[in-house]
């Protein structure tokens, strides 16, 4: 049995507020106060959603931020999450042209997050649902993708049914993100409008092949948005001792369990070195952990989080050891003691996808109570498969890009399931244009009928 | 290097240099104004004063602010003094004791009486004063009790109380002018006809500053009423430059020009000498700042005139008012052209979208895809110029990168008309320059010179330069 946190209530609380406190009223104009207004704004062209981002901070500085919020969730119903959790140094914030006149780009992020924030404490409505269309949508999944297309869908005036396999909403927005960015309350609140449009949300109701087969015959159009599944097994032994978690059955406790009942190890060694096993170092160490280190068997060039999660990691005192390549989890008294690895070196090639080859002899522990394996998660092939002309591509479920149909006419699918995981901003942006895409494939329907 | 001489004077009145604050409510005080001479201001225009001190309302003051940067324009509806002429005349006997270098300007206001005007030229010089300012400017209140521009708007008045004044002053009188009137110069000439030693321009701009949304009340109110305030502020100086340049050119008049109106900064100060102003009045920056706002005046006039060369005032007093005249005599051949550095250009589409739906649609957007961007501008990691690219995550973020392309700007040299539009709007230092171009489609003549020889038979009639032509194509916003 692992341990749970030895820090005082306060401190726990502390370490997991915002990491980003939202702007007062003044901090927000003095901020959208720097925007150029640039004309086809590369930040609005960086945003996968297409937010219209200098329109939004013209709200804000003309002292409008309601009028703000509804120009965010015009394109991304999701807003208020993507403000906490976008990679905005890789998306707007990258494409800022600030960033080559002054040297750092506007907060984008922060000032998206004070105006969907002023919609989301006065509980405000933007949007209505459209005439009633006659038709019925199914759609697997309550992640961002699968609510972001019933949101759209029923703006359109079709009838939603979605079908969550998990006792709450939102996916990974609600149980999959580190507790200081997005919190469970939050994204539970930030789905209230979007049920609030007359969706038929069902819980605990996990789809499996004869339950899919008969949505399909039961409606006009289906939507696939079960995101990914288990975190990739190494392999290795010792793997299933107690002690050695997945990244984000980690992260899930956070949501599901007070900071003071969640269990954290002493020393704590978490494998990979992308975005996922930041939020789960970072975690550790505000959860109260002493020593927290990850390991990964590229070089620091190689890792795919972005800089400013490193950053944060480097900042919140994680050690980080490179080509280190775990071969097996120690066990000792029955529980968890270290995790072996084996240094590696460049074989050949560069970059990710670079061969790496063992150093024979310079096998090494590093003592631990908890390993968190942070590798990514594999597709959940098993259930789509049962359905009839429906192909597999190597990122997961085969579809058409633009149209987000899948190999069988009237089965759809997008977000993570369609590609080995994205954003949150991707998968919102898959649904929303997948139901205009549903949209159109049913009035298509309807005139032939 | 010897600093310049910064020593002004303006009809008479002598200054250590020429930043003086203008009658306001900087100057309501001997003990304001002795701050004001410790901070370095070279001279200072009491707040008019007057017989019976008046009341006044509150609230008195409003701003228009701009995107964030408060107090661009100001407007008030305070009036004269509201302190004892007695008390006021006693601080400027005081100050005179402790500053005597510095110039002491007594604004004045009375009723239209002749014998008024005796007694307070009198009082205010045996108090002290340098100078005496008449207040013939101010757009509220005053003038409704037949005072302030209720005098400036008439030739007449102004020049018979001026003639008043001048029968028993004994230091130099200005004469300070509204802008609520059509043309300035009239009143200047009947301020110049009744004897004046110089012009004071401009007092503040018949305004409403503002109407609040939520009460509908104007801005400033009154318990829910307002009146038209004086205007001032950073934003009127287009409008004091334009009355000063005009007061200046004036053959008529050719008295010395105290010049007022928006300054806020050392460059607004040169620009009212450059067009004719002998020393320069300040309130609404001192209001904003304070006092030592006068630091960076100083420090940059002394500057400039180092980098020019020049070592005293008269060395540029007046240089550019012969600079302005008719559009009529303009250079009708004389063309600039907007020339886009791309290696400075940060890619915001600026100047695009202000010359495609403000100006005259010479300018064309290239989106590039980033392959062939970076062909042409070898962005890359290591590059420490603009178009650099940084790395995140194994994603590459450029400024101005976007859904796989940054927008190329150029300007159809063709169709450009030398506007300056887009130069204006450019947020890069440098980026956009006009450059002037030899025009072999027209000869070097002037409208007026071309009415002339048109109507002699002696030449063809002009065309403008072709116009950009775009068809109008819907959701291309």
């Amino acid at each position: 049995m692992t341990e749970t946190t030895r820090l005082a209530p306060g401190e726990l609380a502390a370490n997991f507020a915002d990491l980003h406190p939202v702007y007062t009223r003044d901090e927000a104009v003095v901020e959208a106060s720097g925007c150029l207004f640039c004309y086809d704004a590369p930040c609005t062209r960086a945003c996968p959603t297409g937010i219209d981002v200098p329109r939004f901070i013209r709200e804000i500085l003309h002292d409008n931020p309601r009028a703000a919020a509804k120009t965010i969730f015009e394109e991304n119903i999701f807003g208020g999450s993507c403000a906490r959790a976008c990679p905005t140094e890789v998306l707007c914030e990258g494409a800022c042209v600030d960033r080559a006149r002054s040297g750092a780009p506007i907060e984008i992020g922060r000032l998206q997050r004070y105006a969907t924030d002023y919609a989301a404490e006065r509980d405000l409505r933007f949007f209505e649902p459209g005439a009633d269309s006659g038709k019925r949508v199914a759609i697997v999944g309550s992640g961002p993708a699968g609510l972001s297309c019933a949101h759209e869908l029923r703006r359109l005036g079709h009838a939603v049914t979605v079908l969550e396999a998990r006792d709450v909403p939102g996916g990974l927005n609600t149980l999959g993100i580190a507790a200081y960015k997005i919190t469970r309350e939050f994204s539970l609140q930030e789905i209230e409008p979007i049920l609030d449009m007359g969706i038929d949300l069902r819980l605990n109701s996990p789809v499996d092949s004869a339950s899919l087969k008969k949505l399909v015959a039961d409606h006009d159009a289906v939507f696939i948005a079960i995101g990914l599944g288990e975190t990739q097994r190494l392999d290795l032994p010792g793997e299933d001792i107690p002690g050695v978690w997945e990244a984000l059955e980690f992260i899930y406790e956070m949501h599901r369990k007070p900071l003071d009942r969640c269990p954290v190890g002493r020393q704590v060694v978490v494998i990979g070195c992308g975005n996922t096993a930041i939020d789960a170092s970072t975690a550790a160490v505000r959860l109260g952990a002493e020593e927290v280190t990850i390991a990964y068997r590229r070089s620091e060039r190689e890792k795919s989080a972005y800089s400013y999660e490193y950053e944060l990691g480097k900042v919140d005192g994680v050690r980080f050891e490179w080509f280190a390549q775990p071969v097996s989890f120690v066990e000792t008294d029955g529980r968890l003691s270290a995790v072996r690895f084996v240094r590696t070196h460049l074989a050949e090639g560069n970059g990710r996808l670079a061969t790496l080859e063992a150093i024979a002899g310079s096998e090494f522990e590093i003592p631990c109570d908890m390993a968190i394996k942070a590798l990514g998660q594999s597709p959940v092939a098993e259930l789509l498969s049962s359905i009839e002309g429906v192909k597999f591509g190597p990122a997961g479920v085969a579809i058409d890009r633009e149209t987000f149909s899948t190999t069988r006419p009237g089965l759809f699918a997008g977000g993570d399931c369609t590609h080995k995981g994205k954003e949150i901003v991707n998968a919102v942006q898959d649904g929303k244009l997948a139901a205009r895409s549903i949209d159109e494939y049913l009035s298509a329907k309807g005139s032939t009928r | 290097m010897k600093s310049p001489d910064l020593s002004s004077n303006t009809g008479g009145i002598k200054s250590p240099n020429p930043f003086w604050l203008a009658s306001g409510p900087p100057t309501n005080t001997g003990y304001q104004i002795c701050r004001a001479f410790e901070a370095g201001w070279g001279g200072a225009v009491w707040k008019t004063l007057t017989h019976d001190p008046i009341v006044n309302v509150s609230s008195r003051y409003g701003a228009l602010d701009h995107d964030g940067r408060k107090m661009i324009g100001f407007n008030n509806i305070e009036l004269i003094t509201d302190r004892p002429l007695e008390d006021n005349l006693r601080e400027i006997t005081e100050v005179k004791r402790l500053f005597p270098k510095h110039a002491v300007i007594a604004s004045l206001m009375v009723e239209s009486n002749r014998e008024a005007w005796h007694d307070i030229v009198k009082r205010a010089e045996d108090a002290g004063s340098d100078g005496l300012e008449l207040n013939f400017g101010c757009p509220h209140g005053m003038s409704e009790r037949g005072m302030g521009s209720a005098v400036g708007q008439v030739p007449e008045y102004a020049e018979m109380i001026t003639t008043w004044v001048k029968e028993v002053a004994r230091t130099p009188v200005l004469v300070k002018l509204t802008p609520n009137i059509t043309d300035v110069r009239p009143v200047g000439r009947a301020a110049k006809r009744g004897g004046a030693d110089g012009l004071s321009l401009i007092n503040t701009i018949n305004s409403i500053v503002g109407v609040d949304l939520d009460t509908f009340n104007p801005r400033p109110h009154v318990n829910g009423r307002g009146s038209h305030g004086g205007y001032c502020g950073p934003a009127v100086k287009p409008i004091a430059l334009n009355m000063v340049q005009s007061i200046a050119a004036d053959p008529e008049i050719a008295i010395p020009i105290s010049g007022i109106g928006g300054v806020q900064q050392w460059q607004d100060g040169v620009e009212f000498m450059l067009l004719g102003s002998s020393s320069v009045q300040v309130c609404t920056a001192a209001m904003h700042y304070g006092f030592r706002v006068v630091e960076t005046m100083l420090s940059g006039l002394e500057t400039w005139m180092i980098e020019k060369g020049f070592t005293s005032l008269d060395d540029f007093i007046g240089a550019s008012v012969q600079r302005i005249g008719n559009w009529n005599d303009l250079d009708m051949s004389y063309q600039v052209i907007a020339r886009i550095d791309e290696d400075k250009c940060i890619h915001c589409g600026l100047c695009y979208i202000a010359c495609e739906d403000g100006a005259h649609q010479s300018i064309d957007i290239f989106p590039t895809p980033i392959s062939e961007f970076i062909a042409v501008h070898g962005a890359t990691l290591e590059n420490g110029s603009r178009k650099k690219f940084e790395e995140s995550g194994g994603v590459r973020t450029l400024p101005g990168l976007g859904g796989g392309t940054v927008n190329v700007y150029k300007v159809n040299e063709e169709t450009c008309v030398g506007c300056n539009l887009c130069s204006l709007v450019c947020p890069v230092s440098h980026c956009i320059e006009m450059v002037e171009e030899v025009r072999t489609d027209m000869p070097k003549i002037t409208w007026r010179e071309y009415q002339k020889r048109l109507a002699a038979g002696e030449m063809e009639r002009l065309y403008p330069r072709p116009h950009a032509h775009r068809d109008y194509v819907p959701g291309r916003l």
